[in-house]
């Protein structure tokens, strides 16, 4: 079964926060307030729509969905 | 224990002096045409700044003014984010446009670190700050904020008509910043006064200026020598105590960075806070749906930073470039106002209007690339806390006279006055 994996690009992340605002089951945030994805990536199927509402909310343009892994 | 003479009088400029650097003719009164003489000190501009910058969009899209000693506008998204992230060949040596240029040398600290930093100055200066503006570490004052604004609403005690933004939204930010840098709350108004000066007395006779912004350094210098006379925890002791590359900060940079945060501490946040009040005001279906369902009020608030983002920042042109059409000269500003690329059709879907449940929404409201507002954690906080109180509070309420709203000019705008009559 495909599986879709969540990456965000640190040179890109500015600490905006909206990914872990807005899918707090799948991001987290570092001590400086930057972007991470919590665990391996892989996002369960039931949580797929949040990762996406996370990548098209990111005003860095910082996050990847990659599919199919 | 070694006597921390960095604070002494003999270890700072003296403040009241010409300062090097250049300064341009000031130039007020109406603007002949927006594309070629625009200024964001009008009041057509702080009347609506929306229609101006659509039309620019169309028509330019990059205006220009030989107002402020020269400067540029884009009004397009694209644009204003290329510019934002450019730090190569864009200054932050000064963010707010006026008619004064600081010396080239200050690059790349700035005045206000890391706000007016360059890289690789920048980074480190920004790195000191950011564990204490956390989405985490500003949680620890949401329950002090919480019981602020309800303290704020108990005063209007009985009163039909009340000022949103003076007696409500203008207050939390100051309070909030007060308790953060460990200064007396009863000096908040005086805070309004120094924001008021730094972003709105922009076209001051240039000793006028001086002599106003020396009060807001020697305020600071105050502060920090009562903090060493009594140190305690907060950011003001702890930019003291601070160190870069095994140094402790010049006192520049602390009282540089303390100036930072109590501005832009105070009269951005209040305006996103008076702003999204004024829109509430004014559409009683919004204020009913966030009432019945105070479950997209996360989104409503991210809605209400695109459409009302409050903030413009400039940089200086570093040398000669030219960036689509425009040729900018060197020491050449350029204003990005965010507000325009939230604003701009190309990037989102019915950009003209305000949608509450809008759920993608890749606003600008903050800043783009390295410069990204430092306390837009915080700001949430304080947006987020002081419209769920004001809706819990209070019923139903509509602009008692909409003539007498006022919006602020210059790069951070939102509403001085906003009376409202609310029904509790």
């Amino acid at each position: 079964m495909s599986q879709v994996k969540l990456q965000i690009d640190v040179g890109l992340c500015q600490g905006n926060g909206r990914c872990y605002d807005l899918a707090p089951d799948l991001f987290g945030d570092d001590k400086e307030g930057y972007g991470k994805v919590l665990s391996d990536g892989v996002v369960p199927l039931e949580k797929e729509d949040d990762a996406r509402r996370a990548v098209l909310n990111c005003p860095e343009h910082a996050i990847r969905l990659i599919e199919g892994t | 224990m070694a006597v921390d003479n960095r604070f002494a009088q003999d270890h700072w400029e003296k403040r009241d002096g010409e300062s090097p650097g250049r300064h341009s003719e000031i130039v007020t009164g109406p603007v002949s045409d927006w594309a070629s003489d625009f200024s964001h000190m009008e009041p057509e501009w702080a009347a609506d700044p929306y229609s101006i910058q659509d039309d620019l969009r169309l028509r330019c899209p990059i205006a220009h003014t030989a107002r402020f000693g020269g400067a540029w506008l884009p009004t397009s998204y694209d644009d204003i984010a290329a510019i934002a992230h450019d730090t190569e060949h864009f200054s932050s040596r000064a963010i707010i446009m006026g008619n004064f240029r600081p010396p080239r040398e200050l690059a790349p600290i700035g005045g206000s670190p890391p706000i007016t930093s360059d890289p690789p100055f920048h980074h480190d200066a920004r790195k000191l700050l950011l564990p204490a503006f956390t989405k985490t570490a500003v949680s620890t004052f949401e329950a002090p904020t919480r019981a602020f604004c309800h303290s704020l609403i108990d005063a209007f005690d009985g009163r039909v008509i009340v000022d949103a933004a003076a007696e409500y939204a203008h207050q939390i930010p100051m309070r909030v910043i007060a308790d953060m840098l460990g200064f007396p709350p009863e000096d908040g108004p005086q805070f309004r006064e120094f924001a008021k000066n730094t972003l709105e007395g922009i076209n001051l006779p240039p000793q006028e200026r001086v002599t106003r912004m020396s009060a807001l350094f020697y305020y600071l210098l105050a502060q920090v020598h009562e903090h060493l006379e009594r140190p305690r925890e907060d950011l003001t002791t702890f930019l003291i105590n601070a160190e870069l590359n095994g140094r402790k900060l010049d006192v520049s940079h602390v009282v540089g960075t303390m100036t930072l945060l109590l501005i832009a501490g105070t009269d951005t946040t209040a305006s996103a806070i008076g702003a999204s009040l004024w829109h509430l005001a004014k559409n009683p279906r919004d204020r009913e749906r966030l009432i019945n369902e105070p479950e997209l009020l996360p989104l409503a608030m991210e809605e209400f930073l695109r459409a009302y983002a409050p903030v413009s920042m400039a940089r200086l042109v570093k040398q000669d470039v030219v960036f689509g059409e425009a040729e900018m000269k060197t020491d050449d500003w350029v204003l990005l106002p965010y507000p325009a690329a939230n604003r701009d059709p190309a990037q989102f879907d019915r950009a003209d209007e305000v949608i509450i449940d809008r759920d993608v929404n890749r606003h600008a409201a903050f800043g783009l690339g390295i410069h990204r507002c430092v306390g837009s954690h915080l700001a949430r906080m304080e947006l987020r806390v002081a419209l769920e109180v004001w809706l819990e509070r209070i019923a139903s309420f509509c602009l008692a006279d909409a003539s007498a709203v006022s919006w602020s000019a210059g790069q951070v705008r939102g509403p001085h006055t906003l009376p409202v009559s609310i029904r509790r």
